[in-house]
């Protein structure tokens, strides 16, 4: 591939590519990180081994691209241009996949989703209910590209819309652009990306930086890594358009040590952008130059605040500082920095191409385009869903997430990661934006969404997480790291039955000092799930102090087992998995469970046929 | 650089110089909806800006992170002198008795006065602690002692009532204050007892007589 030195030239090498036509059938294999996980690696073997076979076999294409975002049923294999989407499969099936599908044209009928609620099958990854209510603007592509092909992008229009902006755009009018689109940063806050922009370029200094915040560390949140693996192209078409709009020569991705796959595309793809001239000195013969360097991070959660970021940029602990003069005038070494979030930055070329206008259609008044959340937990469709601002919290976990498994009920749904709030059933309803959400005591965040069923107990819920934050804490201010400290004390007493009512004061008290007495944004929305599970589930905190239960049953030293005579059949099943010996009785008459001797370890309730053990 | 008086003692200052760990002095700045807490350490101020440092919330704020603190290192006369001063009389927390507040005085001191870089912090969270690299001794280390100078723990501590949770502000009861006589020096005075609350057990030193009032 040779460097393009003009605008002229670029149009017409993007059309050569955007113009093929394939004839053959096209393989495309999803292996994410996720995919991996369930053994992609071992079908993409059996594929290649397929292809390297000399002799007659059916011609096809073949595909490797990052994460579809249904990783429930990983490894996803699609047939293009049919559209045919098999789920689950092994390297046994591929010979069946080629010679039935790509040979004669055949469906393999077990590879096929099953609807679980019609029991109908789904041909086509359309029809599929997970990806019917989406909006696949930012992660759709991730399908149709391999992260490692250039040409991949370019085919689907990529660069087209840098190449939009150099031919004299002025920088002005695109953050105007970006500001009629009405984008807000999609890394938790919410905060105007045009505001961050113009009071950067506006900031006095000659060195400017902007910079990718990729170091995504919430549990069970993996939109960020999805998008570098699978599409990473996207974010540096837009991190270059907006480095032409602030007026910036250099830039970083800032991405968590912990995403080898993510690191190694983006890689990739800059090498590559660099050697097309996208990348680097009078990009595609402009006179504007820019370029990335990636800057990776050892995985600490706090390391995602922005300044805490820049200070590990730089060398040094990461630890953030006060932002009374803000990042984009005083940020990096000093100097003024623009960070944006991954998610952000993929939605920038979008928002050119296809204009404010149109782009603002999309989502509620205050919060405009898609979201890309991560749907985990107690769901029966885990993966990534992208939904259009203002969907209700209701359609994404019962229509698209297929509601909870084993025929259990909601509890609750926990946005915005550690920092975030659980929310109860009867705000199901909420149409998820920014400002809906911050409302409620919860928050954006930068898209996990933990779904919790009757079985979760929220008190042991508010623990984990603040167990979380004060591992995670940089442990500089007093409020963040004592207060953590002291609450996780005050929440641990209370899961083991030693709480006392004026507790709940107490908590309430930290929570509050902290949200504003606490340095950074970790140490101010630290108490969040502490303080909107207190909102919410009051009775359970309440259950737990006065009355030393668990309604969930699982707070260890809440509990008790107790075998009901009426249901036991006697069948010592469970006495003989008893680790501690703690169930006897005659056989076929009921048992019974010594208290003294019992560990709780739930494991005779998991064994019972006839349900006959209960958590009192 | 800017020429300050702290104390009397003139100092040169360099703006930003300040770590705003402590928090202790948050104050609000502002008015209406656009009212917000911020520490003063290190608020740039402006022009017209309006700033409330006794409000309700302020001083409910400020001695919960008092009480906060002091959960930590119960025995340090400072913090306890710091509890007088703001009516702190209990803490609801339990004691954990570190030697080590964790305010960084002796990293700045090391860093930027004595230009020597021996010790930093080590880890994260509540696994934080002061250290140099590795946990060894090293050669860039003087010796010189400049972090134990600063250091607000490395004192004589406070003989009140030791029991978890009790304050005795006893240096506040007595007329003169304590507090008052001595100021910010520290309570070197072992036999005089003066403070220690009538009828309460002293805990720290043995051979302190009580005081009868």
């Amino acid at each position: 591939m040779k460097k393009i030195h003009s605008l002229a030239e670029f149009s017409r090498f993007q059309k050569t590519w955007s113009a093929r036509k394939n004839g053959d059938p096209t393989v495309v294999v999803s292996s994410g990180t996720c995919g991996h996980a369930r053994g992609s690696e071992d079908v993409i073997i059996a594929f290649e081994k397929v292809l390297s076979r000399r002799g007659k076999r059916p011609q096809f294409d073949f595909k490797v691209t990052g994460c579809h975002g249904f990783c429930e049923v990983e490894p996803i294999v699609r047939i293009e241009p049919r559209g045919i989407f098999y789920q689950r499969v092994t390297p046994a099936d591929v010979e069946e996949i080629i010679s039935e599908t790509i040979g004669e044209g055949k469906i393999v009928d077990r590879l096929l989703f099953r609807d679980p609620v019609t029991g109908e099958k789904c041909l086509h990854g359309k029809d599929i209910p997970f990806y019917r209510k989406q909006k696949l603007l930012i992660s759709g592509n991730n399908m149709r590209i391999n992260p490692a092909h250039i040409e991949d992008y370019l085919a689907l229009g990529g660069y087209t819309a840098l190449a939009k902006v150099l031919k004299g755009v002025k920088p002005e009018r695109l953050i105007d652009e970006v500001k009629k689109a009405g984008l807000r940063g999609r890394g938790g806050g919410g905060f105007f990306a045009w505001k961050k922009w113009e009071s950067c370029r506006n900031a006095h200094g000659k060195i400017k930086y902007v910079i990718c915040n990729a170091d995504e560390g919430d549990p069970g949140a993996y939109m960020d890594r999805s998008l570098l693996e699978g599409n990473p192209h996207s974010i540096l078409e837009g991190m270059i358009i907006g480095a032409y709009a602030i007026g910036v020569s250099e830039g970083y991705i800032y991405v968590r040590r912990e995403y080898p796959l993510a690191i190694q595309n983006v890689e990739t793809a800059i090498e590559q952008a660099r050697r097309l001239g996208l990348l680097g000195k009078d990009i595609l013969g402009t006179k504007f130059s820019f370029d990335v360097k990636i800057a990776i991070g050892g995985g600490a959660f706090v390391c995602g605040e922005s300044t805490a970021l820049m200070s590990s940029i730089e060398g040094k602990r990461g630890e953030p500082r006060a932002k009374y003069v803000h990042t984009v005038e005083k940020g990096l070494w000093n100097r003024p920095s623009n960070l944006n979030n991954v998610e952000t930055w993929a939605n920038v070329p979008l928002i050119i191409n296809k204009g404010a206008k149109w782009y603002s259609r999309i989502g509620t008044a205050g919060s405009k385009g898609t979201k890309i959340f991560s749907l985990v937990g107690k769901i029966q469709n885990t993966g990534l869903v992208e939904v259009p601002m203002g969907i209700t919290l209701r359609e994404i976990i019962f229509d698209i997430g297929g509601g909870i498994p084993d025929g259990k009920k909601f509890k609750a749904v926990q946005t915005g990661g550690p920092s975030g709030g659980c929310l109860p059933e009867s705000l199901l309803d909420l149409p998820v934006d920014f400002d809906r959400l911050s409302e409620v005591g919860s928050m954006m965040g930068s898209g996990g969404m933990i779904v919790m069923d009757e079985t979760t107990c929220m008190v042991d819920l508010a623990k984990y997480f603040l167990n979380f934050l004060l591992d995670e804490s940089c442990g500089m201010c007093f409020p963040c790291r004592e207060g953590l400290d002291q609450l996780l004390t005050i929440v641990t007493a209370i899961t083991v039955g030693k709480g006392k009512p004026e507790d709940l004061q107490l908590l309430q008290e930290i929570g509050g000092m902290m949200k504003d007495a606490s340095l950074c944004a970790l140490g101010r929305t630290a108490p969040n799930p502490l303080l909107s599970t207190m909102r919410y589930f009051q009775d359970e905190y309440e259950a737990h102090i006065l009355k030393k239960k668990c309604p969930a049953g699982v707070c260890k030293a809440l509990i008790c087992y107790e075998i009901w005579k009426d249901k036991c059949a006697g069948c010592a099943a469970c006495a003989k998995l008893c680790p501690e010996k703690a169930i006897s009785g005659a056989k076929n008459r009921p048992h019974e469970i010594d208290p003294a001797k019992c560990i709780k370890c739930g494991i005779c309730k998991d064994t019972c046929q006839y349900g006959a053990i209960q958590v009192i | 650089m800017l020429n300050i008086t702290i104390n009397g003692a003139e100092v040169k200052a360099q703006e930003g110089a300040t770590y705003g760990a402590c928090r202790l002095c948050i104050v609000e700045v502002g008015e209406g909806n656009r009212r917000r807490v911020v520490t003063s350490c290190n608020y740039p101020i402006e022009e017209g800006l309006s700033v409330h440092t006794d409000t309700k919330k302020i001083i409910g704020h400020r001695k919960l992170l008092i009480e906060l603190i002091l959960s930590r290192a119960p025995n340090s006369k400072t913090l306890q002198d710091l509890a007088s001063r703001y009516g702190v009389e209990k803490v609801r927390f339990k004691n954990k008795n570190d030697d080590c507040i964790l305010c960084g005085l002796c990293v700045r001191m090391c860093n930027e006065q004595m230009q020597s870089k021996a010790i930093g912090f080590v880890g994260r969270g509540k696994n934080l602690k002061v250290s140099t690299p590795f946990a060894k001794a090293n050669e860039v280390c003087r010796n010189c002692g400049a972090c134990m100078y600063i250091c607000p723990m490395v004192e004589v501590q406070c003989r009140g009532p030791q029991t978890t949770g009790d304050l005795c502000n006893g240096c506040l009861r007595v007329t003169p204050t304590c507090v008052d006589v001595y100021d910010r020096q520290m309570c070197y005075v072992e036999d005089c007892g003066t403070c220690v609350r009538p009828g309460s057990q002293p805990a720290g030193g043995k051979s302190r007589k009580q005081k009868k009032s």
